[in-house]
């Protein structure tokens, strides 16, 4: 037989009908829920007088509206109250095989519950109404992001209509450098191939420094596939990958675990394999990465400076690169070591999970919040990241130094909740998204890894987190 | 879903690469239950001077003049001239019922994200890749002359300008049929209802740990 990439693999095994055209209806075995992109399924549904195709498949939590501390006082905002109560309410009628609601102790960001309650599983089609599914592809799953009609069309019909992919291998080879973490690589990538660079594309990360990466490293890493415009990234099942879903709650067991093992180890791309585009990184290469700009492809190392428009000659580039400085208040050719920082964020569906934080705590320890940093916001992904921290004492680290420990969600990554950004207001994050208002209309975000934030919150500005070790 | 067909309407250049869908709808409008009534939001933070917030009147929320879709010439324009990567981002589908309730049918650019295109398809909006000249030479004559209309003809693939020159486009012929028709997806799939149930069985017996 042909040698077959991972995507291929996984398309082929899931695909129920096609069209002439190539269109098919590709089978979804998990279905993830969270309340900003579900409501209008739900009554679609209800609408059309249609019943939910496998209720098993659904797993739901509430993570975008939900507030990140003063839990006894509940969702003070009422809009967001509402979304939240509508997802209670649609869960409760239609039914799901796990739900988390707001204050579960397993409640948190959707793409980091369902890795750690291994309800994400190798060789599964897992989509969500949220484009940062694409973490899950981390597994060896397909994992897509898709808008709210088609939420609805999988829960009718327990397919998605889909088109196959191009696929393009990400191979980076070597060891990183100390201090170089996961979200150097995917931030470099997207520097590389840019913002479109994947649209259109699976991307499967693969080489010698992928295959060192840990599980939350390799979901940070398909986390941003998307943002390179890629719908799923994936990464190939190892050892890795079996050891961190033994014993996780939904993960098959006895028997059953022996037999899906079997499975799973055949889930990656083979020997030969030919890829549409092949990206090569060398590891060893790959600085601290920080966004300068209004899109993740406007991106430095932490020793480079923001670039001069005046030297780009492509006018939509230039006009562009122009206006993310006017909207940032950033001079041409300022050193990014030399930009302030007034909050610092971390969490997010990025770098959440309890590595993260251990990065982050490392570097926080026997350190202050620099004076100058209004507020340090750590926002686990989940009530279980939490409390592994606590247990590790994590977060006496950063009460020490200064930081607050929040509740677990979404939180600042995207600011539905009152977690926000003033208006001019610099953050260094450890979010996906630099967008012009994200995290707060008129906020200037700058992307870095949880090292590199926590090293901006203890000096107030982007220093290369090497410096402090 | 409406039927698309033909549509002769004026066109709106915006003339900026990656927009994404956070400023497509700020997300402050997602904390709605509903699907419409996002038009008036559309581009809030470019569209407006002040901060918006859902459930505001916005008639009488001071506009940014410098804005495009605020000039008095694109008022009433249902074709959006576009840039690279439109509606990268956030998966949010309130971004195409945003630009469907403001009135646009057609957005016509160089590339579209990967999920923004699809949930254009499902809301009877449809996004249209052309060459980068094509693109810039429809920016060129848009921004050049006042009450710019194309004519987008589905059946036939094809944009005309006003100088008469046609522009032939690529469509996928099943989104083509389900548009042209306003068909509804869902119906469409349960057709296939007992391959499904079939695949499914296969697929319990096969790997039944995914069915716990």
């Amino acid at each position: 037989m042909e040698a077959q990439t991972l995507y291929e693999k996984l398309w082929s095994s899931h695909v129920v009908h096609e069209e002439a055209d190539g269109t098919a209806l590709i089978y979804i075995d998990r279905h993830l829920v969270h309340e900003v992109t579900s409501p209008q399924a739900f009554e679609g549904l209800k609408l059309a007088g249609r019943k939910p195709w496998r209720v098993s498949s659904i797993v739901a939590t509430a993570d975008h509206n939900t507030p990140t501390d003063h839990w006894e006082r509940g969702i003070v905002d009422p809009v967001s109250r509402q979304q939240v109560e509508t997802l209670d309410a649609n869960i409760r009628e239609v039914g799901a095989l796990a739900y988390f609601p707001f204050k579960d102790a397993r409640q948190g960001i959707v793409h980091v519950i369902g890795p750690e309650n291994g309800v994400t599983l190798p060789g599964m089609t897992v989509v969500c109404g949220d484009s940062h599914t694409s973490t899950h592809g981390a597994f060896a799953c397909l994992a897509h992001g898709i808008g709210t009609s088609e939420v609805e069309h999988v829960m009718a019909t327990q397919c998605l209509l889909q088109k196959k992919s191009k696929t393009m291998l990400v191979k980076v080879e070597g060891q990183l450098g100390r201090g170089v973490y996961a979200k150097d690589i995917a931030l470099a990538v997207i520097g590389r191939i840019g913002t479109a660079g994947g649209t259109g594309y699976a991307i499967e990360f693969g080489g010698s420094a992928i295959r060192a990466l840990t599980m939350e490293g390799r979901m940070t890493l398909c986390n941003m596939a998307i943002e390179a415009g890629a719908r799923a990234g994936l990464v190939g099942v190892d050892d890795n990958t079996i050891t961190y879903l033994r014993d996780k709650p939904f993960a098959p067991k006895g028997e059953l675990w022996d037999k899906a093992v079997a499975y799973w180890r055949t889930l990656k791309s083979d020997e030969g394999a030919r890829f549409d585009r092949v990206v090569e990184l060398d590891a060893a290469e790959i600085l601290p990465q920080v966004t300068w700009g209004t899109s993740p492809e406007m991106v430095e190392t932490v020793a480079g400076r923001v670039p001069d428009p005046a030297k780009i000659a492509d006018p939509v580039k230039r006009e562009g690169v122009e206006r993310a400085l006017k909207y940032m208040g950033l001079a041409p050719n300022t050193p990014i070591s030399e930009i302030p920082v007034d909050q610092v964020f971390i969490g997010s569906c990025t770098n959440s999970r309890i590595e993260d934080l251990r990065e982050a705590a490392a570097v926080a320890k026997g350190r202050k919040k620099a004076a100058s940093v209004k507020r340090v916001l750590v926002v686990p992904g989940s009530g279980l990241v939490k409390r592994e921290a606590e247990a590790e004492g994590l977060d006496k680290v950063f009460i020490d130094a200064g930081f607050e420990w929040r509740e677990p969600g979404c939180s600042m990554c995207l600011a539905m909740n009152a977690d926000r950004l003033e208006p001019g207001e610099h953050c260094a994050s450890t979010s996906n998204r630099n967008f012009e208002g994200r995290q707060g209309a008129g906020g200037r975000t700058h992307l870095v890894s949880p090292a590199m934030a926590a090293a901006a919150a203890v000096t107030g500005r982007f220093v290369d987190v090497r410096e402090l070790a | 879903m409406k039927p698309f067909t033909t549509l002769d309407a004026l066109a709106v250049p915006l003339d900026r690469a990656n927009v994404d869908t956070d400023a497509i709808i700020p997300k402050q409008f997602l904390k709605s239950i509903k699907r419409s009534g996002f038009g008036p939001n559309l581009f809030d933070e470019w569209r407006y001077l002040d901060h918006g917030e859902p459930g505001q009147d916005c008639s009488g929320r001071p506009q940014n003049p410098d804005f495009v879709l605020n000039k008095a010439r694109y008022q009433g324009a249902q074709i959006l001239l576009t840039r690279d990567n439109f509606g990268c981002g956030s998966s949010r589908e309130h971004a195409p019922w945003a630009l469907e309730d403001y009135g646009f049918r057609v957005l016509i650019g160089t590339s579209f994200a990967d999920i923004f295109f699809n949930n254009c398809f499902k809301n009877g909006v449809l996004p249209i890749v052309l060459p980068s000249a094509q693109v810039d030479e429809l920016f060129r004559q848009c921004e050049a002359a006042e009450g710019y209309r194309l004519v987008v003809d589905l059946a036939a693939q094809t944009i005309t300008r006003p100088d008469g020159a046609r522009i032939s486009f690529d469509v996928d012929p099943f989104r083509k049929e389900c548009l042209l028709n306003g068909w509804d997806d869902i119906g469409l799939t349960l057709r296939h209802a007992d391959k499904i149930r079939a695949f499914e069985e296969k697929r319990r017996a096969d790997h039944p740990y995914y069915f716990a």
